[in-house]
């Protein structure tokens, strides 16, 4: 140990001045603007800080290495689950989401939390059809999104319609538009297409934002139609010939109703999206989407079509993105293109590769981490997107294959090998 | 006609400008095929590195303005070339072999933290710079059209040039260069002809990074206005650029940098300024898919 010391401290000094070196100008100074141009003002201790941060952190890390491989400490290798507990995790999950709203530490707050997360799992479930499945890099997944809540929004204000009529319609529509895009971009290769799809992503949020006779511009929409349960209205005061949904049951009107309503009926369509997809992975699309993944040049030659079979992926993401979108906006009663940014794209990606792109249970985790968690952390909104980027390069170095990766096909040849 | 002239002079600078970042693009995807997404917020890193070292040396410097930009110049190159150096030995290096989308997240990752950090460290209200070079030249080209054209836009050309030929020698006659084309052709077998890979690959992104410096530094002066968030849609437009000049091909770069510039300006000059970046995705989504290997570029064949 004694002679190999030096080096250790080299190491972790060299990166403690890189480190140095890099916040140097944009940490150690601070453009300030006045009303007489900029000027600029020094902060000396953040550089120092910084240093001092990289070297301990890499003689932590150094240290560790060397205390692993000096004393031949494997780090334990988690035996794999047997198959009854993936199921048994999955139906405690869904039982306690099912329970959540009448545990008694359920306050409105908790559960408008729990229905944020739960639409991001449904989207992360959405996209992990593209992604996960058929192996297809979509960094634009917002825009159906998007799509599915403009349809809602518009149809109800514009014709009035109800939110049951105007759900599978925002999924038609976002299925459509992922048809649309996805009939000539996805016989492009797996990076391009990433791209393409960025651009998409962009075009809609920028028509969403200048076209404004149609979607109000940077203002949004608001004053959207909340949803009623089989014409029970949410409302205190009913509009005129419907029931109220306290009235109907009897009970004192409370606006938690409303929040609860909402979370089941989030639960609910995340539930179908997972149903979905874990019923269609067994279907010959299904596998032959995980196929293409594995190997598109093979697929060609054993005669699947890659470009329909891409093509229902991609349809079929952006369908539950566009209930998922039109949800929000009900949900939100407001909506305007700031709430489609390219983030939330990578947000909802995060969420997929994080989870292990395939993993049904992973995604859960994954959105409970990235979007739970910072819900409860509100007062370091500031550093949120920074420590979101630094774990996405964090986990991408640990585990490139994700959390909990499930690379292994659904279906084998003569049962489980 | 002369607002027509005016329009592609202004289309050429930011062309210039584009065609900078795209050759950082357009060298890492040639030799490791990865898309570096952060490079556009390195780029922004340039921008801000360049004012306030512009700031600083002016403060310092006296009165020459000259010496104060070329000291920024090169404190920028230097230190946007430290982060892209940083940013491929921590965020892509590990990742070479590992599945093809890990590097493309890992990199989605990286420039979300710059671009956040860059935020926080500086805020997120926009950096205004008062014009530092003024003036220009006005060329009359006869039957009533004269062109003015500001002394910086013919600064940001020569020195677009002189970048562009000195790396073009680099390229074509270092032994650098030699390397950095044997291990685009067959990393492997460079590898194994005694070309230190990783070297090279760490060369190429400390170039491609100094280059994107520079045009932040341009960008500073050109339009006086930068934010955190600059990154983004120049490092997309450049991809563009990057494309429709054929992915991989140098000359390709400048030119496709060039062309999205042009489009770019001409398109907010007579068509609607709102919607000039979908412009340049229409053009990006329409060479992918009509002619993938751009204008100079190879066309890739992918074997099994």
């Amino acid at each position: 140990m004694e002679d190999s010391s030096p080096p250790l401290i080299r190491s972790a000094a060299l990166a403690a001045l890189l480190a140095a070196l890099l916040a140097l100008p944009l940490l150690g100074v601070r453009l300030v603007d006045s009303a007489n141009g900029l000027s600029l003002s020094g902060r000396p201790e953040l550089v120092a800080w910084a240093a001092g941060g990289v070297f301990c952190g890499r003689l932590i890390i150094d240290l560790f290495r060397r205390w692993i491989r000096d004393f031949s400490i494997r780090l334990p290798v988690p035996p794999p689950p047997p198959e009854w507990t993936r199921f048994g995790v999955g139906w405690a999950l869904a039982l306690f989401a099912l329970v959540l709203p009448f545990l008694p530490f359920a306050d409105r707050n908790l559960v408008d939390k729990a229905t944020m997360v739960l639409i991001y799992i449904m989207l992360g479930w959405g996209l992990n059809i593209v992604v996960g499945l058929a192996g297809l890099l979509d960094l634009g997944f917002v825009a159906f999104y998007a799509v599915g809540a403009y349809s809602y929004a518009l149809l109800s204000m514009t014709f009035g319609l109800s939110f049951w009529v105007c759900l599978p319609l925002a999924g038609l529509f976002a299925a459509a538009f992922g048809l649309a895009l996805g009939f000539p971009v996805l016989r492009l290769r797996g990076d391009y297409l990433a791209i393409v799809t960025l651009g998409f992503g962009e075009i809609i949020r920028i028509v969403l934002q200048n076209w404004q006779d149609l979607t109000g511009g940077p203002i949004g929409i608001s004053g959207i139609e909340r949803p009623s349960l089989f014409g029970l209205s949410f409302k205190a005061v009913p509009p005129e010939g419907q029931t109220g949904f306290a009235e109907f049951f009897g009970l004192n009107y409370s606006a938690d109703h409303r929040v609860i309503f909402l979370y089941f009926l989030i639960l609910a369509l995340a539930l179908a999206t997972n149903l979905f997809t874990l019923r269609i992975r067994r279907l010959p699309v299904g596998r032959a989407w995980e196929a293409l993944r594995e190997d598109e040049i093979a697929c060609r030659s054993l005669g699947i079509n890659p470009t329909t079979i891409k093509l229902s992926a991609f349809a079929l993401g952006a369908m539950f993105a566009g209930f998922a979108g039109s949800f929000f906006a009900t949900r939100q009663g407001f909506i305007s293109p700031e709430s489609f940014t390219f983030i939330e794209s990578a947000m909802i990606l995060a969420i997929v590769v994080l989870g292990g792109m395939g993993s049904q249970i992973g995604i859960v985790l994954a959105a409970l981490l990235l979007v739970g968690l910072p819900e409860w952390f509100r007062d370091l909104q500031m550093y949120r997107m920074l420590a979101f980027g630094a774990a996405m390069v964090l986990i991408m170095l640990w585990k490139p294959s994700g959390l909990l990766s499930s690379r292994s096909p659904t279906i084998r040849l003569g049962g489980r090998a | 006609m002369e607002y027509f002239f005016q329009q592609v002079i202004n289309g050429l600078t930011l062309g210039a400008i584009y065609g900078l970042i795209a050759l950082g693009y357009t060298m890492v995807y040639g030799i490791i095929g990865m898309i570096n997404f952060a490079h556009g917020e390195i780029y922004m890193l340039g921008a801000f590195i360049s004012l306030i070292a512009y700031l600083v040396f002016s403060s310092i410097g006296g009165g020459s303005v000259a010496l104060a930009l070329l000291a920024a110049l090169l404190v920028t190159m230097v230190f946007t070339a430290l982060w892209g150096w940083v940013v491929e030995r921590m965020a892509y290096r590990p990742l070479r072999g590992a599945p093809r989308l890990a590097p493309l997240i890992s990199a989605i990752g990286v420039s979300i933290l710059l671009q956040n950090f860059v935020q926080i460290a500086q805020g997120a209200r926009v950096k205004p710079l008062p014009p530092v070079i003024q003036g220009g030249i006005t060329l009359d080209l006869g039957a009533e059209i004269a062109l003015s054209i500001s002394w910086l836009q013919i600064v940001i050309f020569l020195l677009t040039l002189t970048l562009m030929v000195g790396f073009t020698w680099i390229i074509a006659r270092t032994s650098l260069g030699r390397a950095q084309r044997a291990t685009e052709q067959d990393m492997k077998m460079a590898a194994l002809l005694g070309v230190n890979v990783d070297r090279v690959v760490s060369t190429t992104f400390v170039i491609g990074a100094a280059l994107a410096g520079v045009a932040g530094m341009m960008v500073t002066l050109y339009y006086g206005v930068i934010d955190f968030y600059i990154g983004f849609i120049a490092g997309i437009k450049a991809f563009t650029a990057a494309v429709l000049g054929g992915i991989g091909s140098l000359p390709g770069a400048m030119l496709g940098g060039l062309l999205i510039g042009l489009t770019e300006s001409l398109w907010s000059a007579y068509f609607s300024i709102q919607y000039k970046d979908v412009a340049t995705f229409a053009i990006l989504v329409g060479v992918l898919l009509f002619r993938p290997s751009g204008l100079f570029g190879r066309p890739d064949v992918e074997k099994v």
